[in-house]
């Protein structure tokens, strides 16, 4: 098993986090992990983002060309990654503020109005994990279980009350694909 | 956890006495964690941030003066500033470890991954003939390990090391097992192993003096004589590499730090469709692994050295094969750009097309 994701969008949109959670998911289920964020001012605006791999067998490369799996948040990550999504891989996408949607034939393409859901649940923070919930319904690389765990890891204790909310969220960007 | 991370945990945990350091992209997480962690309240460890890049090389030239393990970290302009206090450093024939996570030169540059200090780490770097121990980290895992081979080098050669990172493997985040915590040494275990330290004079004969300076010419040759003979005792004994798929290889690669990783990608698609390319990834940059890549030369048709930089490593790759066969091509991004493997490939087809039969 080998799966090359990259989450791409808005800094402060929660794309690193969100990659950092996915790697420490990995990271329970026994897996190598490998997380590359893009580390500039994009942090604080612009493009964001991070490529997480998960594998069975020792990761070379951290640096990609090409990926299984994109998720993309805005249309600049949409341009620039689009074409450098492998042939029969997924590309999820939230279709809030792309004007260009994706057209390419050879891969799966899956929107998730991840920002009406997260305005729905009262609660823009929730955006990324109802994103991650979308990505392990289409690749279920790792298991929930594994997620709420990595969330513990990765999370302050004074925040731990947060995760039954998060454990909502991913169980909503699941139910939004399943549709 | 982050490269740098992993550079503070394995600090605190080999005993270190001090970090003494200035923050810089792309490697402040060094300092943001040991603050975090305030050693100070469990080991004892010094964490300060000093006023200057400077300030803090100077801080790390007085502890190591008194045999301490210290240490300093940043990237690229900042080692510059510090080259002043790393040549006296080597002139005192003292023990340090320095972290370098390179970005993107010259000048202050680019906060992206670079490779472009390869030069200034392997070759001296500040004035004088000296050199560093030069370890070169391609895993979050070796970030943490090498501290301490860093300092156990250091301390056997007397003489400051350097890890030599880059964005990449400073930035990433991966699995590490960290070492176990060991404790700081005594005053008396300092003592002991830095017989030549500034300790106070106790009930020694004579005063330890640690100085880089001799204006008596003669005496200063006999004390570069010393500095060299200890460099032939490292360059015979720490050379360090790793290799991949060298066993059949037609062509090899040669590469450091996260470009290797990088490269051992694009070997693993070349040699899917039968392209047999080998990979040497030197793990200390100085001394540099020659003997073993004029072996590996003489078996091979082509080599294709990849670096983040216009062409550094190359060089000691020629020197290191006195044949006018195999040819020896360069490819490498500058500026902060990481090429992919495809750009790899590509990069080694131009320069080798009749590899594809």
């Amino acid at each position: 098993m080998k799966e090359e994701i990259v989450i791409a969008g808005f800094g402060g949109q929660g794309v690193l986090s969100m990659g950092k959670i996915l790697a420490y998911a990995g990271l329970m289920d026994g897996l190598e992990v490998s997380w590359m964020p893009s580390y500039g001012p994009e942090q604080r605006g612009g493009t964001a983002n991070v490529t997480v791999i998960l594998s069975d067998a020792l990761i070379s490369s951290p640096v990609l060309d090409t990926y299984d799996t994109a998720v993309i948040l805005n249309q600049q990550s949409l341009d620039k990654f689009e074409s450098r999504v492998k042939p029969g891989g997924t590309l999820i996408y939230d279709p809030y503020g792309i004007h260009r949607a994706p057209e390419r034939a050879d891969i799966r393409i899956v929107p998730v109005d991840a920002m009406e859901a997260a305005i729905e649940m009262k609660n823009s923070k929730t955006y990324n994990m109802i994103l991650l919930g979308a990505l392990l319904a289409c690749r279920p690389v790792v298991e929930l279980d594994a997620v709420i765990r990595g969330l513990k890891k990765t999370l302050p204790e004074r925040h731990h009350h947060l995760i039954p909310l998060n454990e909502q969220a991913l169980r909503k960007g699941m139910s939004l694909v399943e549709k | 956890m982050k490269g740098n991370e992993a550079i503070a945990h394995a600090a605190i945990r080999y005993g270190c006495d001090g970090y003494f350091g200035y923050p810089i992209t792309p490697q402040s997480e060094v300092l943001e964690t040991l603050a975090d962690l305030m050693p100070w309240e469990t080991t004892g460890m010094v964490v300060l941030q000093a006023e200057s890049e400077v300030a803090a090389i100077n801080m790390v030239y007085g502890g190591a003066a008194t045999g301490k393990a210290v240490m300093t970290s940043s990237s690229s302009p900042g080692i510059s500033l510090k080259q002043e206090g790393i040549s006296y450093l080597a002139a005192s024939e003292l023990p340090a470890l320095i972290l370098n996570c390179m970005r993107g030169g010259p000048g202050l540059g680019t906060i992206q991954p670079s490779q472009s200090d390869y030069f200034q780490a392997t070759k001296g770097g500040g004035h004088g003939d000296y050199h560093l121990i030069v370890l070169a980290p391609a895993t979050v895992q070796e970030m943490a390990d090498f501290v301490a081979l860093g300092f156990d080098l250091a301390f056997k050669y007397r003489t400051p090391a350097m890890i030599l990172a880059d964005g990449i493997v400073g930035q990433m985040m991966e699995k590490v097992v960290l070492p176990p915590q060991r404790p700081r040494r005594t005053d008396d275990e300092i003592r002991a192993q830095c017989p030549w330290a500034a300790t106070g004079k106790g009930s020694r004969p004579h005063r330890n003096v640690v100085t880089s300076l001799e204006l008596d010419s003669a005496k200063m040759e006999v004390n570069n004589l010393r500095f060299q003979e200890t460099y032939r005792r490292i360059a015979e004994n720490e050379v360090r590499y790793e290799e991949h798929f060298t066993d059949d290889c037609d062509y090899l690669m040669v590469a450091f730090g996260s470009m290797a990783r990088i490269c051992l990608k694009a070997i693993e698609e070349a040699r899917s469709q039968g392209i047999r390319i080998g990979l040497i990834r030197p793990v200390t940059l100085w001394p540099f692994p020659s003997a073993r890549i004029a072996e590996l030369a003489a078996r091979v048709k082509g080599i294709l050295v990849v670096e983040l930089n216009a062409g550094q490593m190359i060089e000691d790759v020629k020197l290191a094969i006195s044949t006018p066969e195999p040819t020896v091509h360069h490819f490498g991004r500058m500026g902060g750009i990481v090429p992919n493997p495809a750009e790899i490939i590509e990069a080694f087809h131009s320069h080798y097309p009749e590899a594809k039969q």
